[in-house]
């Protein structure tokens, strides 16, 4: 469904330039729920500005559908980091997340029942006409989460989108989002540095080494669904996974340094 | 003391301060002989004869018309121009000497001009006042734009928001807490050229009025003009700050929970 095809991205020219994505290759499949993981400033948020078309790669490309992306594609939703700064503070919630509807050019009744219902499977009914500063975290990243669903995107990508809220809460939104993707059907690539999150949310796992970026490994997770924040933890396989990630990421890292070396002398 | 102790105390000062100014100014000038400082007592009798509303017809009101006309076409040009300016950064170049130039030309000095141009009716002191005000409302709102936080502009674009949506639904909202402050700069501009601009030419208005009472040394009218002025001033400031809090009411909300 989705494929990006030995993505290139170099920042600046000359001498000045800096290579953040070398070559990425991988493959989305309809329905999968990818996690994409890497030490930190490993150009995860360039790959997902490029796989959305917020920004043009200097080399290769990623299409959906067979379609080469050039500019963000109607059936694609974006999740950031920062909610606090996506969501429109001008708005209510419910506003907030009818707005991307606007261009779909729905009846009110079906608009509304798209809104409702996003924002009832994020357990938010009660808030729809608050402003997300009427929220704490959790709930405000809860509306940007409505806003993608309600926008029936195919696919869904959401760059580290509990990096910026407490454990509990955290733990609860992993679960939240399994919850709405089997329920939305939507095909989700995860972004995050955090290796358990990633063992625990993901089908697959795209481990990549630091800038310049490439693909590391591709790891299937095995571990039966439901998913569960006790039982599953507890599970061999859960661990030893955790562990294989680990490795990996950890193991690419000095190596990369020596890389660096004789640059600097 | 406590919060709420301190907030009448601060209150209470404000109400109180402005009428011992008032007494202290009447005491002192009570029976005064000086011609040009004649008693308060005087002053607010004229004030309700000259006021209260033999001249509000002729005079209050065309004055509050220029005053509102030029202040609007202010505001709805420079908004729609800074709106425009603020997305595009090659044409906020080529605008940048055109924009600095002309507003450092001091608006007085445009008086022969627009006299010569326009002739002396309202349509001249309505330039005038939206000619000064234009720049203030200009440029907040291109700072505004310009400032909007990137991941709120690739939100838009991710959701495929249409242009006109996203001018009118993203980017005028967010500039609005910039362009409230260029407003409550420019109102006050547009009360100092309204009256400026009805000395220079005119037959009537509260500028007008101000000055042919003193050339005709009816001092106390020319007194009792300038408390108008002042309390036209000071009502108009306070009506908009009063529609500055409902309007950014979000604004403040959010700043809050930003510092919390």
């Amino acid at each position: 469904m989705l494929r990006v095809d030995h993505l290139k991205k170099t920042y600046g020219e000359g001498n000045d330039a800096v290579e953040a994505i070398g070559d990425l290759d991988f493959e989305v499949q309809e329905k999968e729920f990818v996690c994409v993981v890497g030490p930190s400033g490993c150009g995860k948020t360039t790959l997902l500005k490029c796989m959305s078309g917020l920004l043009p790669p200097t080399g290769g490309e990623a299409r959906l559908h067979d379609q080469r992306i050039d500019g963000p594609p109607e059936l694609m939703a974006l999740v950031f980091q920062e909610y606090s700064r996506s969501l429109f503070p001008w708005m209510t919630v419910r506003q907030n997340v009818a707005f991307p509807l606007r261009r779909k050019r729905l009846d009110k009744a079906e608009g509304r029942e798209l809104v409702e219902s996003a924002v009832r499977s994020v357990d938010l009914t009660g808030f729809l006409d608050r402003y997300p500063w009427e929220l704490s975290g959790g709930m405000q990243q809860r509306v940007a989460i409505a806003r993608a669903l309600a926008y029936q995107p195919e696919i869904m990508l959401m760059d580290e989108p509990f990096a910026s809220v407490d454990a509990q809460t955290r733990a609860d939104l992993e679960d939240l989002i399994l919850e709405v993707r089997r329920e939305y059907g939507v095909t989700v690539v995860f972004v995050t540095h955090d290796i358990d999150e990633s063992v625990y949310l993901g089908d697959r796992i795209v481990v990549l080494t630091p800038a310049p970026t490439t693909v590391q490994e591709v790891l299937e997770v095995e571990l039966p669904e439901p998913r569960d924040q006790v039982e599953t933890k507890e599970l061999q396989e859960f661990a030893r996974l955790r562990a294989h990630v680990y490795r990996s990421i950890k193991r690419k890292q000095p190596a990369a340094e020596t890389e660096q070396e004789p640059a600097r002398a | 003391m406590t919060a709420r102790q301190e907030r009448w105390l601060a209150r209470g000062l404000e109400v109180t301060v402005p009428i011992l100014v008032l007494v202290l100014w009447g005491v002192l000038s009570a029976g005064s002989e000086t011609y040009y400082f004649p008693p308060l007592t005087d002053i607010l009798t004229t004030f309700k004869d000259t006021w209260v509303f033999e001249r509000v017809g002729s005079d209050v009101v065309p004055s509050l018309e220029r005053m509102a006309a030029g202040y609007g076409i202010a505001v709805v040009v420079a908004v729609g121009a800074g709106l425009l300016l603020g997305l595009s950064p090659r044409a906020r170049r080529a605008a940048a000497p055109i924009v600095e130039f002309l507003r450092a030309i001091p608006p007085p000095a445009l008086l022969p001009f627009a006299i010569l141009v326009i002739g002396v009716g309202s349509s001249m002191k309505i330039f005038i006042i939206a000619f000064v005000c234009l720049w203030p409302i200009l440029l907040n709102t291109i700072d505004g734009v310009t400032s909007v936080d990137p991941t709120l502009r690739e939100t838009t674009r991710v959701y495929g928001i249409s242009p006109r949506d996203r001018m009118r639904r993203v980017m005028l909202p967010a500039a609005s807490p910039q362009i409230f402050a260029g407003m409550r700069t420019s109102l006050s501009l547009a009360l100092i050229l309204m009256v400026i601009s009805e000395m220079v030419a005119s037959t009537n208005g509260i500028g007008y009025f101000v000055l042919q009472s003193q050339r005709t040394f009816a001092i106390p009218e020319m007194w009792s003009g300038i408390l108008l002025l002042g309390i036209l001033g000071y009502t108009l400031n306070g009506a908009f700050v009063l529609i500055e809090r409902r309007v950014l009411r979000w604004h403040r909300g959010a700043r809050a929970s930003a510092l919390s």
